[in-house]
């Protein structure tokens, strides 16, 4: 009886180890999906800017070239340190030998060409709502910048984060393609939360984190500790937060607060980014920030 | 030369207490009360650039004057080791400043000529008053994008 008892129990085991194994496998888009995608470099500088790229993924230290994709840079976290790897297109240590599926299954779901997921320190939980063409011209635009030859480190992540399969837990849990804010907006509103969810990825800093390290959508850019430093990100949305539309805009171009205090930390790469944008896209996303407090 | 006129004494002096709070250390209190006079003068000449308010010549070449003057008071005692943010509370001053001394030394003398041109153009019009307002902001991002922590 105990003896049958162990052998159900050891199939269950199968089982359940089995479903998980096959339930955290890695998951790419549908091939109509990247099916037919022309990029175009022009317009993939756009989303180079709004999608902050290289606020991460430039050298550390003072004064990097933006447009150096070389990595290096280190990403505190609860779980362990992430280090931003080289997306350079160079063909050994950066992303020249990707294909454009290739880059659009990293961005937009979090899986390597090799087929392993990616930590969401990378914010595919982000560009998994942009539009496809706007990745695939991404991709256009950053074969066309400066190749290093920096090699990427390793993270330093501790057990059991190290388990890469487990991402695959995490992804069933916590990808989501749908909007955080999902009423009816105006135009401007849904550019600004395309801007704001799917490509600039306030949300990554400005939102706080439950326990396994996801936002927590109930106080949604309401502000955050700093998970890499000292301090609080201030809150975006919510009472705490008083701005006007143009205080928002006129910030997001010249980095000057209504006090006139200048931006600083991690922000700065931001403004700098976003400053070279047209005006309509910094007034979108103060429209989308207003519309947070209804 | 002039960085060690401007700053050497930063790093030999010590705080002349230890206490644990920013606003019980009057070279803390006077370095905030320093930044909010920048910030007081800068914004008259940031809202006209924004357009927050018309244009004034005189009253941008007095905000610049000030702020020529401001960022030209000596620093050697407003920065003594030990009042970084790893230290005492209330201050977002990044233990970094005092790791690369030179290089905030360097970050403040390029604030000093940012603010000396705009003092140059304040009174010129809006335009070139915008350009060196811009100028100036970027002086002031360069240092708290390095140095500054987020507020607590």
């Amino acid at each position: 009886m105990r003896r049958r008892l162990m052998a159900i129990l050891a199939v269950a085991g199968l089982i359940v180890v089995g479903g998980l194994w096959s339930f955290s496998a890695p998951r790419g888009l549908d091939n109509s999906a990247l099916a037919g995608l022309e990029g175009q470099a022009e317009r993939g500088r756009d989303v180079f800017l709004a999608a902050g790229c290289g606020s991460c993924h430039m050298a550390p230290g003072r004064d990097a070239d933006p447009l150096v994709m070389s990595g290096g840079r280190d990403f505190a976290s609860d779980f362990g340190t992430f280090i931003a790897p080289n997306i350079s297109p160079d063909p050994e240590h950066g992303i020249g030998g990707w294909t454009q599926d290739h880059f659009i299954t990293a961005v937009m779901r979090g899986v390597s060409p090799e087929g392993q997921h990616y930590y969401p320190a990378f914010p595919y939980t982000a560009y998994i709502r942009a539009e496809p063409q706007d990745i695939a011209d991404l991709y256009a635009y950053m074969m066309t910048l400066p190749h290093d030859a920096t090699p990427s480190r390793p993270h330093d992540i501790g057990f059991p984060f190290s388990i890469r399969r487990a991402v695959g837990l995490w992804k069933a849990l916590y990808l989501r393609e749908d909007w955080v804010v999902s009423s009816d907006l105006t135009e401007e509103e849904a550019r600004g939360r395309y801007l704001s969810e799917a490509l600039g990825h306030c949300a990554e800093c400005h939102t706080p984190r439950n326990l396994l390290g996801a936002l927590d959508v109930s106080r949604w850019l309401e502000g955050a500790p700093n998970p890499s430093g000292r301090g609080r990100i201030p809150p975006i949305a919510g009472d705490a937060f008083t701005w006007t539309a143009f205080d928002i805009s006129a910030y997001l171009e010249t980095g000057f607060t209504p006090e006139f205090d200048v931006v600083g930390g991690t922000m700065a790469a931001v403004v700098s980014n976003l400053q070279q944008l047209d005006a309509s896209e910094r007034e979108a996303i103060a429209a989308y920030l207003l519309r947070l407090r209804d | 030369m002039r960085l060690t006129r401007i700053f050497g004494a930063a790093a030999l002096s010590t705080a002349l207490a230890l206490p644990a709070l920013a606003d019980q250390d009057p070279a803390v209190a006077a370095r905030q009360g320093q930044f909010k006079l920048f910030a007081h003068n800068f914004g008259v000449l940031g809202g006209m650039a924004q357009g927050r308010m018309e244009y004034d010549a005189a009253m941008a070449q007095t905000a610049a004057d000030n702020l020529f003057h401001l960022t030209r008071v000596d620093q050697g005692r407003l920065w003594p080791e030990g009042t970084d943010s790893s230290s005492i509370d209330g201050t977002r001053a990044n233990a970094a400043i005092w790791d690369d001394l030179d290089d905030f030394v360097a970050k403040f003398v390029a604030l000093q000529g940012s603010v000396e041109n705009l003092q140059g153009v304040a009174g010129d019009g809006l335009d070139d008053m915008r350009t060196g307002v811009m100028a100036v902001g970027g002086t002031c991002q360069a240092c708290h994008e390095a140095y500054r922590d987020e507020a607590s």
